[in-house]
């Protein structure tokens, strides 16, 4: 994985200056959920972009995460069913299945 | 929670398999025999390492009144070993003798567990460790005078600085010594064990039968998996009491009335069943799932009617049964005084 293109942004130019895993925010991610996993354990995303997460599985889940104290809830996902989360703020965030807490991985936004 | 430990590549292997496997699809035994094979160590988290000492002064504290305010209660009062590390009731009495809401979770294989107590609102087993030693209703032990009475014993002064050197006791270390004495306690060998490792004459052909329905017609598998039967998740299972579980600690529609799946490992010894205790036996813990379930909104959709023969029943039953070790006496530990 992780990103379906990249567009040569300044943000881009940047981030690739330091390093870093880049991507622009217009770029969404695709996480599924399978076996009781994310398909990845942590991610590195620039501000603005989004996070569309699949139910791959065979069970209902329930995506979440708390950003600035307040949660982000996809709500119940039966199988084959997708939503999405934007982290537009920096910050280091935990995403979880409320269901399944073994089901967990971390999104850092720069 | 992290470790060093194999045990971590073993379980992630199993989850690989149960990706692969799914668990609606009917297949031979041989196929789910290798989602339970058991781990080899016990994980500690980098955090809190284990240490003989630190195990040692943990099961001191498990085992000692003075944690209770009135100086009557152990956490093994609830968690006695005897039952299976739960204690033969619906629900426990607590301080000042009155009954608690919920039944008394073993602490079985804790070591492997994500989010603790029945509703999950304890991060770590460290945390969890503290919370019935100064809950109202259960031990009911104020931390600062706990601390007072703790260092008022030369003892465990001397213990403590030994385990966590220019530390001694604290809040903390005392979470962390339970938490560290809770992992060691680890469910036995059981026969159900010694035929996944190849043992074909250690369950009978009753058992066998039992293990398939699990598998695949009942359904159990899709929440009691992996060789402690449990995916330590919170789903509503229809018990149809006004007990909110996890939504009192999450406020997500689908955690209403969810609870923590137990794992099953010396189930036999632990009735009564369920979150609130209300189920007696086995074979009414298996009626429930068959038909017995309330319908409301936040029912797991993991809940489904699911026409069991009366042999089937029988065969989950005894299936069930072969999971119980026979672990190993525990000693009360000398207290210093």
């Amino acid at each position: 994985m992780m990103f379906k293109n990249t567009i040569f942004t300044p943000l881009l130019l940047g981030l690739a200056l330091t390093g870093l895993t880049a991507a622009s925010a217009q770029d969404s991610v695709r996480i599924t959920q399978q076996g009781k996993q994310f398909s990845e354990k942590q991610i590195t995303l620039a501000a603005g972009q989004t996070v569309v997460f699949v139910n791959d599985d065979n069970v209902a889940h329930n995506v979440y995460t708390i950003v600035k104290g307040k949660k982000e809830d996809l709500g119940l996902q039966k199988p084959s069913e997708e939503g999405s989360i934007t982290f537009d703020a920096a910050g280091t965030y935990r995403v979880r299945c409320a269901i399944h807490p073994k089901m967990k991985m971390m999104v850092k936004v720069q | 929670m992290k470790s060093k430990s194999k045990t971590w590549k073993l379980l992630a292997s199993a989850c690989v398999i149960a990706a692969a496997v799914g668990t609606q699809v009917a297949a031979d035994g041989d196929t789910f025999k290798g989602l339970y094979e058991r781990p080899t160590d016990i994980p500690f988290p980098e955090e809190n390492p284990y240490s003989d000492a630190k195990a040692e002064l943990g099961k001191m504290l498990f085992f000692d009144p003075r944690l209770s305010r009135e100086n009557n209660l152990t956490c093994g009062s609830c968690h006695n070993p005897s039952f299976a590390w739960e204690d033969a009731q619906p629900t426990s009495v607590g301080t000042p003798m009155s009954r608690l809401g919920r039944h008394t979770p073993t602490v079985l294989n804790m070591a492997w567990g994500e989010l603790y107590f029945w509703d999950g609102r304890a991060e770590t087993l460290e945390e969890q460790a503290l919370g019935p030693i100064q809950a109202g209703g259960e031990m009911a032990q104020d931390m600062d005078a706990l601390l007072l009475e703790l260092k008022a014993v030369p003892g465990y002064v001397d213990l403590f600085n030994e385990v966590y050197p220019g530390e001694g006791i604290t809040p903390e270390n005392i979470g962390k010594s339970i938490a560290t004495y809770e992992r060691t306690i680890v469910s036995a060998e059981a026969p159900f064990d010694r035929w996944i490792a190849g043992d074909e004459g250690a369950i009978s052909d009753a058992a066998k039968r039992g293990f398939d329905v699990f598998n695949t017609k009942a359904r159990c598998s899709t929440c009691h998996e992996g060789w402690n039967f449990t995916d330590w998740g919170f789903h509503d299972i229809g018990l149809g009491d006004a007990d909110q579980g996890r939504y009192e600690v999450l406020e997500f529609d689908a955690l209403k009335h969810a609870f923590k799946t137990p794992g099953l490992r010396n189930i036999v010894e632990r009735a009564p069943y369920m979150h609130d205790g209300s189920l007696k036996t086995l074979e009414e813990v298996v009626d429930h799932y068959d038909s017995g379930f309330v319908q409301r909104p936040s029912l797991s959709s993991d809940m489904q009617a699911l026409g069991l023969t009366s042999e089937e029943k029988s065969d989950l039953v005894a299936f069930l049964k072969t999971l119980s070790s026979k672990d190993p006496a525990v000693t009360l530990p000398v207290l210093p005084n």
